[in-house]
């Protein structure tokens, strides 16, 4: 049951992409109706200036337009979070916003996150943590996890819960994301009223988190 | 979504007229709404007319209360500490509005004047009065779990889903607008009017007319208050029932009140007949109940959403408890 | 020389994850393919009828429109039947040709399609398609009386109608405890957050290439292939990241027909990207089950007679059909068992196969049902089920091939904390909720099919592993390079794997748990065959040898398929789910404290990503049990919260401290890679124990889920508080 075949060259390393991208149209939407409005988008960092159907959403121009395809498209209305992005800093759907009225602003998107090739601590811990199966709510939840720490509002163990709560995750990685967020927002988890906090620490997977970066498994393959 | 014209307006005159002059206008402030509405082509404007510019979106506190601009954004009053400390009712209706994402895109305005989340409205097909006047009320004979128990006709058994509304309720807070016939105060219990046999009117405002301010009296500020909200999940939801209770309570009497219930009807509905019994009462475990019982007198209940009655009546019990530091 | 494992059994972050938090990782809708045109759908607004008129000619005249496809405009394609049908597919019945004729099987179906220059174009033009309809009668409501049996095609793929050993009626009559327990359970959608999307490309040589949300990328270019009568070698099939399927990617639906129709109307490649709300009627769904169980014990518990009825819903043009009543059947030594199975043909999509299927909604059904005779016999939940453990496979009589349930009760039960939970009112108050605990055992039958898998190895020490099988989630990229770098002795680091392409070895559905028992072996042959193949022995690094041969790299493929052990052992994945409830009597809420899973699933390739995925299946069953239920309007026959704000799947806040671990266990005469799979098992027992849990903490018998605040005061009202 074994054939041999010869071949050269090595496997790259990178994850499988899309191919190559037609550079050229760049910028020509081909569907753009006449009373396309002209838009400023400054996109991690990079300004970029578009002529935008009114009816194209921050997310549609993000992931058609400029082809930044980390912002996923889950509903379409606001009810899972898979499109979260930072608009001035602040975590906003961008499934909801409309590209036109976003002129000027400053957006950073799950591309922009990660500085120089190094991972953002929350990306890491992510990875450490296993905060994701499919990967698809991935790019939302972290935004809405940098942004939650960059609005202040990691407070307790708690408000994290409802904090994170407007990004569906269908895989069901919630334990594993909260055990994220509270590594990199130093963050305890709260101890329960009646059953005591060795068993929720436990299954809240914090000590076998601590237990993968210490022993660097956590780091195989990563 | 089909075409229309956009254009963002700075000038709170021309926002006025353009609302009131062209014909199928709209206003966008957040967009929560309005582009969930235009996705699923409920909403159909030639024109929408963007106010987020407007200058309405501080909030302040005056000597006679609190005003709370239109475009204030759901997250920055939640967070506010004059909203904490003095309307506490308010702060926990607008934490527990939607998710976080959500809550700094929505403003205050807007959210007052969300429709309806009556499934066969938002599904943009079924028949449905208030989308399509004529077309018969899907709902009526339908999935009715979460339709309105007062003050529904037999055009539209919708009940308004926001948070805000009903906590301002119990606040005995005014919008402030401003319009083509200049500005005026309309209290929050008169924003919203009932069904009746126009349900495709979800408010008071004519067109043009604009929110420019939530306003919040003084008086509410020392009550003892609470927002108890129920819902399937434990977070991102709107509410199946709630209730905002508001009490001046002096020397353990309760001297004067204010009850509101949310999801219960086509607007947040003012409870007087309980706010009657409370007055003069010390509150207590028995008074709680008796009270949420008296909150569903009443109520005219449908096939399917019978079980909102004895939801109701607790969610009132336990928004007073709150209130009052009950267990 | 490296030990044979160092990486499997190892806790190894995912080999796909950087792409994954980076946004790198591409799905279907984010392939950037060139000169792209859009299509959406247009769909009925009736369950049954005739298209009278429809009118396309605004939607033509709309703005970037390049056409509209509607069944008068659209070629016939030939639908070949396929011989023998995928496993995935109904056995009855014809799959929908769509845009083939003028009737209506149910609200949603697609009747035109629109392609347009951009997306917003193609929607606001399908939003102007006119279309007139001669409605028919419809079943919409479910309605037992009207239930039939399943067919002859059906019953022989394991969904038998009636069932019988020994005397169930008989037994049951006597029985000296009896209890008899109706149950509902809704539909339910797999509400994978990634929409399904296919993009669509011809080229000149009328070859198709599809990038799609699929769990089978073979079976869709068989099936594709089928449908427009081209041979499967001119068709390529791409998926490389799936983002949550559940179930929903192991069908061809309509829809990847509908793109490739399109691509070849508009001479350009298109994308058909679904919205939420035309997921839930174009793809399938866990279909609506009503059930009535009936279990007789003797006062030491033993079972005498269980017998169990189950009416499932299916679509009026596809026989979908599911082993809700094989746990009945298998899960505990009972002399006398009976099964009835019905199916009610209704005017809706059809049903397909969602994590767990049959399994998960018959556990629900047993479990809760366990509990009430356990609280009948005033025994230990615990207890009784010790009392009926099934040494041998009670169906069959053949012996397992390996079964750890006991120890799985045992040690759950042990980190659980059961012996000690609250069993006094006073114990279980708190503050103004109620504290409850239940349980529930797991059993989902284990399969394996047949794979193939390559192995390339290069001089410079790196691997490629190719095969067209999947990852949705469970961790397929990171468990075959484990394999993989165990048995080339490499570092995981240089082990690449590419799957989701139908241009690789073949490959069965990634669903059912099958995939690591078949692939992770076909992975591991391969890598033997090659090892064979270079003269080398034993183990340790491949690539001195490959070296020594002189070439740059060396490939081999390895099979694998079911053996004899099929025949003469059952083999299945098991386990125990622990839940403590904490329930608001006043406002009927229920949050799910703690979960606490035992798992027998054979060997553990990876405990860092299958822990993930069994608490991913422990949230997916919270949903069960306290929120999901598609509303599903009986007069029009449209399902009315088709989006993810009114079908509520949990969000962080419902999940309360979940802990997964597995017991002891090594299946090798299954596999010889010992493992037995633990996607579906994940799922089931969850909600059972959540529903016992509530029984627990309030004394009421919910007999239907989601179990929601309406549904306590209701229970509540109908006890008298
Ligand atoms: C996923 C999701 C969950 C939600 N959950 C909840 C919840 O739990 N509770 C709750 O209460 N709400 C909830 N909402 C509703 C949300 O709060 C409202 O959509 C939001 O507040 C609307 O504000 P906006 O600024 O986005 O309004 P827009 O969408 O911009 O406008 C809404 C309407 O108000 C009009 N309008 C807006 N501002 C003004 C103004 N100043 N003067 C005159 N007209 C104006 C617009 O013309 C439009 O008709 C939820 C929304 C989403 C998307
Ligand atoms: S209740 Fe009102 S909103 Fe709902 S279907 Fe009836 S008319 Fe429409
Ligand atoms: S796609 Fe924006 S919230 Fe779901
Ligand atoms: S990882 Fe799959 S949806 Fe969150």
């Amino acid at each position: 049951m074994s054939e041999t075949t010869t071949g050269a060259g090595a496997p790259a390393r990178e994850p499988v992409r899309a191919p190559a991208r037609d550079s050229a149209r760049d910028d020509a939407s081909p569907g753009v109706p006449p009373a396309a409005h002209p838009v400023r988008l400054t996109v991690n960092g990079e300004a970029h200036d578009l002529a935008v159907d009114p009816r194209a959403t921050l997310l549609d121009t993000l992931r058609e337009r400029l082809r930044l395809t980390g912002a996923k498209k889950g509903c379409e209305h606001g009810s899972c979070g898979a499109c979260t992005v930072l608009v001035d800093g602040r975590r906003v759907v961008s499934c909801l916003a409309l590209a036109v009225a976003c002129d000027g602003r400053e957006v950073t998107t799950i591309e922009g996150l990660a500085a120089g090739g190094r991972l953002h601590p929350l990306q890491q811990a992510f990875l450490d943590a296993d905060a994701f199966q499919c990967g698809y709510c991935t790019p939302g939840q972290i935004m809405s996890g940098v942004g939650l720490m960059a609005e202040g509002r990691a407070r307790d163990d708690a408000s994290l819960r409802d904090e994170l709560s407007g990004n569906l995750c269908r895989c069901g990685a919630y334990p594993n994301i909260l055990a994220a967020l509270r590594r990199t927002t130093g963050i305890e988890p709260a101890p329960d009223a009646t059953r005591g906090d060795d068993r929720l620490r436990a299954a809240a997977g914090v000590d076998e988190i601590a237990r993968d970066a210490r022993d660097g498994a956590g780091q195989g393959g990563a | 979504m089909q075409p229309f014209a956009y254009r963002k307006i700075h000038d709170v005159a021309a926002a006025i007229a353009q609302g009131a002059g062209e014909p199928n206008t709209v206003f966008l402030a957040g967009g929560t709404d309005l582009v969930q509405l235009l996705q699923d082509g409920i909403a159909r404007p030639a024109g929408i007319v963007d106010i987020s510019d407007l200058p309405f979106s501080s909030i302040a506190t005056t000597i006679d209360g609190m005003r709370i601009g239109a475009l204030a954004k759901l997250a920055d009053v939640a967070d506010h500490p004059q909203v904490r400390a003095h309307y506490p009712a308010l702060a926990t209706a607008l934490g527990e509005t939607a998710s976080p994402m959500v809550r700094n895109m929505a403003t205050t305005g807007g959210n007052l004047l969300q429709r309806t989340r009556c499934l066969y409205f938002r599904d943009g097909v079924s028949s449905c009065n208030k989308r399509e006047p004529g077309s018969g009320c899907g709902a009526l004979r339908g999935e009715d779990a979460r339709a309105a128990l007062f003050g529904a006709s037999e055009a539209c058994v919708a009940t308004h889903a926001s948070d805000l509304a009903v906590a301002l309720l119990a606040l005995d807070a005014e919008v402030l607008v401003a319009g083509p016939a200049g500005e005026r105060s309309i209290p929050v219990e008169r924003l919203h009017t009932l069904p009746g046999d126009t349900p495709w009117i979800d408010s008071d405002l004519e067109p043009g007319e604009l929110i420019s301010a939530i306003f919040v009296p003084r008086g509410a500020a020392g009550w003892a208050q609470a927002y108890a909200k129920l819902r399937h999940r434990a977070s991102f939801e709107w509410p199946l029932v709630s209730a905002a209770v508001s009490l001046a309570v002096v020397d353990g009497m309760i001297e004067d009140a204010r009850v509101a219930l949310g999801g219960v009807a086509h607007k947040p509905w003012r409870a007087e007949d309980v706010e009657t019994l409370l007055i003069g009462r010390e509150l207590d475990p028995v008074l709680a109940r008796e009270a949420g019982e008296a909150a569903t007198e009443g109520a005219r209940p449908l096939a399917g959403n019978a079980a909102k009655i004895p939801l109701l009546a607790r969610v009132v019990s336990r928004a007073l408890a709150d209130a009052g530091g009950l267990p | 020389m490296t030990p044979a494992t160092t990486f499997v059994g190892s806790p190894v972050s995912r080999v796909d994850g950087p792409a994954k938090v980076t946004g790198a990782a591409v799905y279907a809708a984010d392939f950037d393919i060139p000169h792209l045109a859009h299509a959406s759908i247009v769909q009925a607004r009736v369950p049954a009828g005739r298209i009278a008129a429809i009118d396309t000619r605004a939607a033509e005249a709309a703005p970037g429109v390049l056409a509209v496809m509607t069944h008068e405009t659209t070629r016939r394609l030939p639908w070949h039947p396929r011989d023998p049908r995928p496993g995935v597919d109904p056995k009855a019945g014809e799959r929908l040709h769509v845009l083939q004729d003028d009737v209506v099987r149910y609200d949603g179906q697609p009747v035109a399609l629109v392609v347009a220059q951009s997306e917003e174009q193609a929607r606001a033009a399908a939003d102007l398609v006119r279309v007139d309809y001669a409605p028919t009668a419809a079943r919409t409501r479910f309605d037992v009386a009207y239930a039939r049996a399943p067919s002859e095609a059906t019953a022989k793929a394991g969904r038998p109608g009636d069932t019988s050993r020994g005397d169930p009626e008989g037994a049951f009559a006597q029985a000296p405890v009896r209890v008899d327990v109706p149950f509902v359970q809704p539909r339910e959608q797999h509400a994978a957050i990634e929409p399904h999307a296919t993009i669509a490309a011809w080229d000149e040589d009328g070859r198709l290439t599809l990038w799609d949300k699929s769990q089978w990328v073979d079976n869709v270019r068989t099936e594709i292939a089928h449908v427009f009568g081209l041979a499967e070698d001119r068709i390529r099939v791409i998926s490389p990241f799936v983002g949550g399927a559940f179930g929903s990617g192991l069908r061809t639906w309509p829809h990847v027909t509908l793109a490739a129709l399109a691509a070849e109307r508009v001479g350009r490649p298109v994308r058909l990207a679904l919205t939420r709300r035309q997921l839930f009627t174009n793809t399938g769904f866990r279909p609506h089950t009503e059930s009535r169980v009936r279990l007789g014990a003797f006062p030491d518990g033993r079972l005498t007679a269980i017998l169990h009825e189950a009416t499932g819903q299916t679509s009026t043009y596809e026989e979908y059909a599911e082993t809700t009543l094989t746990p009945a059947r298998q899960l505990y030594a009972c002399p006398n068992v009976a099964t009835r199975y019905r199916l009610l043909d209704m005017n809706v999509n059809t049903p397909s196969p969602m994590r767990g299927p049959g399994a998960a909604t018959g556990e629900l059904f047993l479990e809760t049902a366990m509990d009430e005779l356990a609280h009948a016999l005033g025994m230990n939940p615990l207890e009784l089920r010790r009392a009926n453990l099934a040494k041998t496979d009670p169906d069959s009589g053949k012996p397992w091939s390996s079964n750890a349930l006991a120890a799985c009760w045992d040690q759950a039960a042990a980190r659980f904390g059961w012996a000690d939970r609250p069993r006094t009112d006073e114990a279980r108050r708190a503050g103004r909720e109620r504290i409850g605990s239940g349980m529930a055992s797991a059993f989902y039958p284990a399969h394996r099919a047949k794979a193939r898998a390559r192995v390339t190895l290069y001089a410079n020490g790196g691997a490629m592993i190719q095969a067209a099988t999947s990852d949705m989630g469970p961790g397929t990229y990171t468990a075959l390079s484990q394999v993989a770098a165990d048995a080339l002795g490499l570092p995981l680091e240089q082990v690449r794997v590419e799957i989701g392409d139908s241009a690789l070895p073949p490959a069965p559905a990634h669903g059912g748990s099958i995939t690591m028992a078949t692939l992770g072996n076909a992975v591991a042959n391969a890598c033997a065959a090659l090892r064979e193949t270079l003269g080398a022995d034993g183990e340790g690094d491949l690539t001195p040898a490959l070296r020594r041969s002189g070439r740059d790299s060396a490939a081999a493929e390895g099979a694998s398929s079911p053996g004899k052990e099929a025949q003469e052992y059952e083999s299945a994945a098991f386990g125990a789910v622990f839940a403590e409830v904490r329930v608001d009597p006043e406002l009927g809420t229920v949050r799910v404290a703690r979960l606490v899973g035992g798992y027998d699933v054979g060997r553990v390739v990876n405990p860092k990503l299958a822990r993930s995925q069994c608490i991913g299946g422990m949230v997916q069953g919270i949903g069960m049990a306290l929120s999901e239920e598609a509303v599903f309007d009986r007069h029009c026959g449209r399902v009315m919260n088709a989006n993810l704000s009114d079908y509520l799947v949990p969000v962080c806040a419902d999940v309360g401290a979940l802990e997964a671990f597995f017991v002891e266990s090594d299946d090798r005469v299954f596999n010889p890679l010992g493992v037995k799979g633990l996607a579906e098992i994940a799922l089931c027992g969850v909600a059972a124990a959540i529903v016992n849990a509530v029984y627990d903490a309030t004394g009421l018998r919910m007999r239907e889920v989601p179990v929601t605040p309406e549904r306590i005061v209701t229970a509540q009202a109908a006890r008298g508080r």
